[in-house]
């Protein structure tokens, strides 16, 4: 039995009581609400009985497996398809010129497929397009306990108008965070420059317009992606001279039994190596690209061999021509919501935040839920188990029930084997304490404000300890991107160095702090005007409903 | 097992005409700004506030804000999310890309 840790409601009934719980076709569940809304043809207002945000892997595999069940899903997601990054696909006719790009196709179709019933049934409504801003727990004025979302559309006219488009604010009774991750970087003379751009970049690119930056693409960073995006990039044609990894593999030796209880990650750990070889990508461990070349385009990249600290070592310069660099240093956890909703987190092995959640995907506020990259990042399988888990826990908490308890345990231990190799990842491709080595005083930080590195560390001459502080001192992370981008490199050049290191380095390991971003996405003044307070709203308002 | 929840539109393959600083330049169906942008060798299309450095699609999902273009006169969108449209004026964008503005 569920018990709510916080506000003490313990409520068990529905907001929408007469729906059938254990109807689980979702086809032909019709909830109470009734009315043309609950056929799918118009997104009905709410309140939801769950909320999920992010409709990738885990946000889809939660939405359907909590629709199954008899919750009423609204699935909040910015992109205009299903799939979040892992399965981000082509649109609907765009004629391929590669082979088409895209991973795990069974398991998305049969994920689509079940979402695509549900909407049809009216159990899940999927607002598209639409990017959370903010999330709240309702006031008591808004008839009902649980959260309120405020959310807005995102960039370019969409293909096909819908009346969901001028929905603004949602409101749920449960919520579960499945928000993904971005892209970890870290800076070096040049990467600037035009044709630079994140390894996940390229790829969700490939993916969805069929498009490269170049034709002669060096790979380099470090984590997993990496020789995936290689052998993407190859496979739609590019020339990879050569994919060079900061970390060495050797790392995942250290904890045999962490690979031999994964073994399906053996395996993929395989695949891909024979995907390098058939590609002929040059595989260079211990090594990064330390500086990009070029005027208005990249046209070169010094690679140099690392130390265990990922220092550069001086004599092992290589320059290789290219036209494009694709660059990844891991991800980090999308965490805005999470953070602004007062969630415990943790640091992961790899340095970045991730929120702490139980065997059954709880966070330790009530009524609030996460699954994927935000708890932790551990790729698409631990994505799709959190997911489900994280449905099914749901779904005993709203039906006041539990579920099968066997099911429950082998799906726990399943995610424990996961969670520990992820956890082993992480600590691999953590970034060595002295990797700010290969920044040059004028190397551009902060890509937003143009602050440089120059300026960081007279910051930190300051007094400067944290990204905050040097923020305020410097502009650092204070653009557009709200420093997605260079937070991990503001927080490691302002840290003290680690013992006996040159006070300059900072410190290349330093735990990022999770950042504070009232608003996780740009909003208009329009939509913040639109958006009414929750504690004005009656019981049954929906503000962004004037505007359909 | 091919994956067919989504059949191919009728007008799959027909190319987008869209115009870019002057050039026309045809797009495939469906196709982001800044994925038409690089079929044609297209890598920057803004210029930063400070430096007036040039910039284009960095982290390709909507995060970093570096692939600001203005499209059809409207400044501050991200070429990586939106979709090129048949006859779409896409211009590059200077700073603020707000120069009316300026005072």
């Amino acid at each position: 039995m569920w018990s709510p840790r916080r506000k003490g409601t313990g409520v068990t009934s529905s907001p929408s009581d007469g729906t059938s719980p254990s109807d689980g076709t979702g086809r032909s569940g019709v909830p109470a609400s009734g009315g043309p809304a609950a056929r799918g043809s118009l997104p009905t207002p709410g309140p939801y009985d769950l909320a999920v945000i992010g409709a990738g892997p885990a946000g889809l595999a939660a939405a359907v497996t909590a629709a199954d069940s008899g919750l009423r899903v609204v699935l909040i997601d910015a992109s205009e398809r299903p799939g979040g990054q892992f399965f981000r696909h082509a649109a609907p006719g765009l004629a391929p010129r590669n082979k088409p790009v895209h991973h795990k196709r069974a398991t998305f179709a049969a994920l689509s497929a079940r979402l695509a019933a549900h909407v049809r049934g009216g159990r899940i409504t999927h607002l598209l397009r639409h990017h959370v801003w903010t999330a709240e727990e309702s006031g008591p004025a808004a008839g009902s306990e649980g959260w309120t979302l405020r959310h807005v559309l995102v960039d370019g006219a969409p293909a096909a108008p819908t009346p969901a488009d001028g929905i603004r604010v949602t409101t749920a009774r449960f919520l579960l965070l499945a928000t993904g991750a971005y892209e970890r970087q870290l800076p070096f003379p040049g990467w600037t420059l035009p044709g630079v751009v994140a390894a996940g970049g390229a790829q969700a690119i490939l993916k969805d317009s069929g498009a490269l930056p170049g034709r002669r693409i060096v790979v380099a960073g470090s984590g997993p992606l990496l020789p995936a995006v290689a052998a993407s990039l190859a496979e739609a044609g590019a020339d990879i001279p050569v994919l060079a990894e900061a970390a060495s593999y050797t790392g995942y030796a250290s904890r045999p039994g962490v690979l031999a209880r994964n073994p399906a990650k053996a395996v993929e750990g395989v695949r891909l190596a024979a995907d390098l070889l058939r590609y002929r990508i040059r595989l260079r461990t211990r090594s990064a690209v330390v500086r990009a070349h070029g005027t208005d385009r990249v046209e070169a990249v010094t690679l140099a061999t690392l130390d265990r600290d990922w220092r550069p070592v001086a004599g092992t310069e290589v320059r290789i021509a290219c036209d494009a660099l694709a660059v990844g240093h891991g991800l980090v956890p999308q965490l805005e919501l999470a953070v602004a909703l007062g969630c415990a987190l943790r640091t992961a092995p790899d340095g970045t935040p991730a929120i702490e959640v139980d065997g059954q995907q709880r966070t330790d506020v009530d009524g609030l839920w996460a699954a994927g990259e935000p708890t932790g990042v551990g790729g698409v399988e631990l994505a799709l188990l959190e997911g489900r888990s994280a449905a099914r826990s749901m779904a005993a908490a709203f039906h006041g029930s539990g579920s099968g308890r066997g099911r429950d345990a082998r799906a726990r231990a399943a995610t424990a084997r996961r969670r520990r190799f992820a956890d082993l990842m992480a600590t691999v491709h953590r970034p060595g304490a002295h990797w700010p080595q290969w920044i040059t005083e004028d190397t551009e930080v902060c890509r937003c404000e143009e602050v440089t590195a120059h300026d960081l560390r007279r910051a930190h001459e300051l007094g400067a300890r944290d990204a905050r502080s040097a923020k305020l001192l410097t502009r650092a992370g204070m653009g557009w991107c709200q420093g997605r981008m260079c937070e991990t490199a503001v927080t490691c050049l302002v840290a003290d160095a680690a013992d006996g290191a040159d006070a300059a380095d900072g410190d290349g390991s330093a735990p990022l702090v999770p950042a504070r971003r009232p608003l996780s996405c740009p909003v208009s003044l329009q939509d913040l005007a639109d958006s009414t307070p929750s504690a004005d709203a009656g019981p049954t308002a929906t503000p962004g409903a004037s505007a359909l | 097992m091919r994956h067919r929840a989504e059949p191919p539109s009728a007008e799959a393959g027909l190319p987008v005409r869209f115009a870019f600083d002057g050039r026309a330049l045809a797009a495939r169906q469906g196709q982001s700004i800044a994925g038409a942008l690089w079929d044609h060798g297209v890598v920057a299309w803004r210029t930063t506030r400070g430096g007036g450095r040039p910039r284009g699609a960095f982290c390709g999902m909507g995060v970093c804000f570096d692939c600001l273009v203005t499209v059809n006169g409207t400044p501050g969108q991200r070429a990586c999310l939106v979709r090129v449209a048949e006859g779409d004026v896409v211009t590059s964008q200077e700073g603020y890309g707000r120069d009316e503005l300026a005072i």
